[in-house]
């Protein structure tokens, strides 16, 4: 079931109910005149933005949404930018304003870290086992080609006799 | 009244279904065979049943009859009659009719192919398909009729969602359903010889085409939902890790692991618990997949299923099964002796390696897609898991499984030496790191991961042939070639499934690593350069009429590098009155290299439009990559020793004897 709620839903719905008939349609994410003349402010602000979650969609950055709390969201991203902050300031910046839920990177702290260890514990563990299994595959006795059972026995000698 | 037929069929399918359920189970355990032989009539007459509910339901969409609530809810006299047909499963209670349509015919399939089968083994697989199917039934009777009717049908209905109206995502359900509920043979196939306590080289094999089948339909269904994003969605994104698309890939990458380790199980009669457990963990994940899109328990703002009481109720299906086929695992497993004996450096090894390598992975996205709802139920924080985790957490396991695939199946069962695997892959190594320094060289400065995913592609694609081109043994040029065409279809279906992962790669890599972006308020008549493109805004067409929409559509000349026009695209906004909805239309030129993406965005003061253009290098490939894998898949479907243990099943006498593959 790809993406196909995904994306669009919550702001489109929105849009729809609330305020549409009239409205504009909305348009692509970024429009022109967001981008910042400055090319390497500019890329700085798009990879921010492809990290900051918009609250109103699901799953969707404010890189890729058209909500219009994206825009603004964009549109700040890159007036702290401009002002001189660095990355890491500007995403303080929004945290403390949207809470952590916005960052589609979870940070490195308190229970997260069981998220972040989970791959590596995972690989190790499984690593483990998988070489334990091996290990025990490759001493192994292989077991008599197929021992016939008694009653096999019998069912073979009764036809040998024949 | 035919609805009412339908509505009444469906409850006779849920009464077969129970009945299926207990009576050859009860015989099997008795060693009653006109109790286990119940099965088979059952299971066709559960098939057959469930058809004519589909097939009803179908004809109230086709006939738009809106006295039923789903029609009205879901379609449109003005719609095309492509997407009435396909707005049957485009809305959750259809798409379950869907689900358990598959099911039934699954069911039905196994006891008509399924002719090799001890008996015993056959009443008991049919007897806990049904028990799923039982299950599905009633949750559609109970909580999702697709049959209610409405006291004052309306004069016409309110459309389907204007995103489904589409041909890639119309096709993209069914195919996602036959591998989900595919995966379910795998796991009747599971509990069936847990309950029997027996598994051997026979039972591999007779699972082993199931779950390629659900495999390279699932794969299919996965490339379609990502093609459609890619062309739909406006920014030819074509994977985002959302929990929906999660959701498909979990069972995915699974259903591959069990896929390998059958054949240990086949081969070798090793791995035998643990391909057991795989089965039972496949299907779980598919069940897990329908719990998160049914539910909408991560993804709040569904246009359909965010009801609890129905996300509970696949909770509880899923609980049941889960629960109580892991806890038959425990008794039983001990029971399965391993017999194969291999040493360390081994193609067993090596697939166990395959094996650990994506059952890893899977939980990983699992963990990453459940961990936003763990962290809420325990702690007091609200959490985001979004692409940065996934892409960080997963590409690992992604680049780890490239480097292993073509040593791993050029290893030798049993006993095998690395060196002389390397040796015959040295070629590819070559090519490989040719390839990507050579990237890396000509777009000096960026990431290295883009030379390195695809080094690793062309390693893959050049391992595949290599192993193909190994197996035809010595000798003359000639000789080999004609080997080559004898080789068995599974060889062919491995190397063809395993360039396929190569060419999806490459395209990946190229993608993301170096496509072009612009963005700009285009002014008609003045032409601008985008890569190596140049781009004109022709005209803008307002207000064009389409069978249901309204459309802005731009005409846009792409010219190459000496102005010679190469296509004429026509990016469109359309609005669904009705449904009242807008959507893009991207207009794309697709080509072997690239595909130059252009998406309409609003007009300007200016009397310009935004427009967005997009130079997408190899971005077909992507695509491309999982139709090969499909392929791969079908390949190996169509090999001599399944077609043979099958056909063996229709003379009388024996049962089907061991027929040597290879």
């Amino acid at each position: 079931m790809s993406a196909w709620f995904k994306s669009w839903q919550s702001a489109v719905i929105l849009a729809a109910a609330l305020m549409m008939v009239s409205a504009p349609l909305p348009a692509v994410a970024v429009q022109p005149d967001e981008v910042l003349a400055d090319t390497a402010l500019e890329e700085r602000a798009r990879d921010i933005s492809a990290g900051l979650r918009c609250v109103v969609c699901r799953n969707e950055s404010i890189d890729q949404s058209n909500a219009e709390i994206a825009r603004d969201l964009r549109l700040l991203v890159r007036e702290r930018l401009v002002a001189g902050d660095s990355d890491d300031d500007v995403m303080r910046y929004i945290v403390e304003r949207y809470g952590e839920y916005v960052l589609m990177r979870p940070t490195m702290t308190g229970s997260n870290i069981l998220l972040w260890l989970a791959p590596l514990a995972l690989i190790l563990a499984g690593g483990g086992l998988s070489l334990a299994y091996i290990r025990r595959r490759a001493g192994a006795q292989a077991p008599a080609e197929a021992a016939l059972s008694p009653e096999e026995e019998a069912r073979l000698q009764a036809i040998l006799k024949e | 009244m035919t609805t009412e037929l339908g509505h009444f069929a469906l409850i006779l399918a849920f009464m077969v279904s129970i009945f299926q359920m207990i009576v050859p189970l009860v015989g099997a355990h008795r060693g009653n065979s006109a109790w286990m032989a119940v099965a088979d009539p059952a299971a066709a007459t559960q098939f057959f049943l469930t058809a004519f509910s589909f097939a009803v339901l179908t004809w109230a969409f086709v006939t738009s009859d809106f006295s039923l609530n789903l029609v009205t809810a879901n379609s449109h006299t003005d719609k095309p009659m492509l997407y009435k047909i396909t707005g049957v499963w485009g809305n959750h209670e259809g798409s379950l009719l869907l689900w358990v349509l598959i099911l039934t015919l699954f069911g039905a399939c196994a006891s008509w192919f399924g002719g090799n089968l001890p008996p015993t083994l056959r009443a008991r697989v049919l007897a806990v398909q049904s028990s799923v199917a039982a299950a599905f039934f009633a949750f559609i009777l109970f909580t999702s009729n697709p049959f209610t009717r409405l006291a004052v049908p309306p004069m016409n209905g309110q459309d389907l969602n204007p995103l489904l109206q589409d041909p890639g995502l119309a096709f993209h359900p069914p195919f996602l359903y036959l591998g989900y509920v595919g995966l379910s043979m795998a796991f009747s196939f599971a509990v069936a010889a847990l309950i029997e306590g027996r598994v051997d080289a026979a039972w591999g094999r007779w699972v082993r085409p199931w779950t390629l089948a659900a495999w390279l339909f699932l794969t299919i269904g996965i490339g379609l939902g990502s093609w459609w994003a890619y062309y739909e969605l406006g920014w030819g994104g074509f994977w985002f890790w959302d929990p929906v698309e999660n959701a498909s890939l979990m069972p995915w990458l699974i259903a591959a692991a069990l896929l390998h380790s059958a054949i240990v199980v086949e081969k070798r009669e090793a791995l035998k618990s643990w391909t057991i457990l795989l089965a039972i963990l496949a299907f779980g994940f598919s069940l897990i997949g329908t719990f998160i899109v049914r539910s909408g328990v991560l993804t709040s703002v569904h246009a359909f299923a965010n009801d609890p009481e129905r996300g509970v109720f696949i909770l509880m299906i899923l609980c049941f099964f889960m629960g109580g086929a892991l806890l038959l695992f425990a008794l039983r497993a001990g029971a399965m002796e391993a017999k194969g004996v291999f040493s360390t450096i081994s193609r067993e090894s090596g697939l166990v390696l395959n094996n650990l390598l994506l059952a890893v992975s899977t939980f990983v996205v699992f963990i990453g897609t459940i961990w936003p709802l763990v962290i809420e139920m325990f702690t007091d924080r609200t959490v985001s898991v979004g692409p940065p985790f996934f892409n960080m957490a997963f590409t690992p396991f992604a680049l780890a499984m490239a480097v292993a695939m073509p040593l791993g199946g050029m290893l030798a069962w049993k006993r095998a030496k690395i060196d002389r695997a390397v040796m015959q892959l040295i070629p590819a190594l070559f090519l490989a790191i040719a390839a990507g320094l050579l990237v890396w060289a000509v777009y000096s400065g960026r990431s290295a991961l883009a030379p390195l995913g695809i080094a690793l592609s062309v390693w893959l694609v050049a391992g595949s042939l290599l192993d193909l081109w190994s197996r035809t043994g010595r000798g003359a040029l000639a000789g080999r070639f004609a080997r080559l065409w004898r080789l068995p279809r599974a060889d062919w279906g491995k190397a063809t499934a395993h360039a396929g992962v190569g060419l999806t790669m490459f395209g990946v890599a190229a993608l993301t690593g170096y496509q072009l972006e612009d963005i700009r308020v285009a002014e008609p008549g003045q032409p601008y350069q985008v890569g190596a493109y140049e781009i004109e805004l022709l005209s803008v067409e307002q207000n064009v009429q389409g069978p249901n929409y309204i459309s802005t559509m731009a005409h846009v000349a792409v010219r190459d590098g000496q102005g010679r026009q190469i296509a004429l695209l026509h990016p469109e906004k359309r609005i669904y009155p009705v449904a009242g909805m807008p959507t893009t239309e991207a207009g794309i030129d697709s080509g072997w290299t690239r595909d130059v993406y252009l998406a309409l965005g609003d007009p300007q003061p200016s009397g310009g439009w935004a427009l967005r253009t997009w130079i997408k290098p190899f971005a077909n490939w992507i695509w491309g990559g999982t139709i090969i894998m499909a392929l791969g898949g079908l390949l190996s479907l169509s090999d001599r020793r399944y077609r043979v243990a099958a056909g063996a099943a229709k003379a009388p006498g024996p049962p089907a004897r061991e027929v040597p593959a290879e």
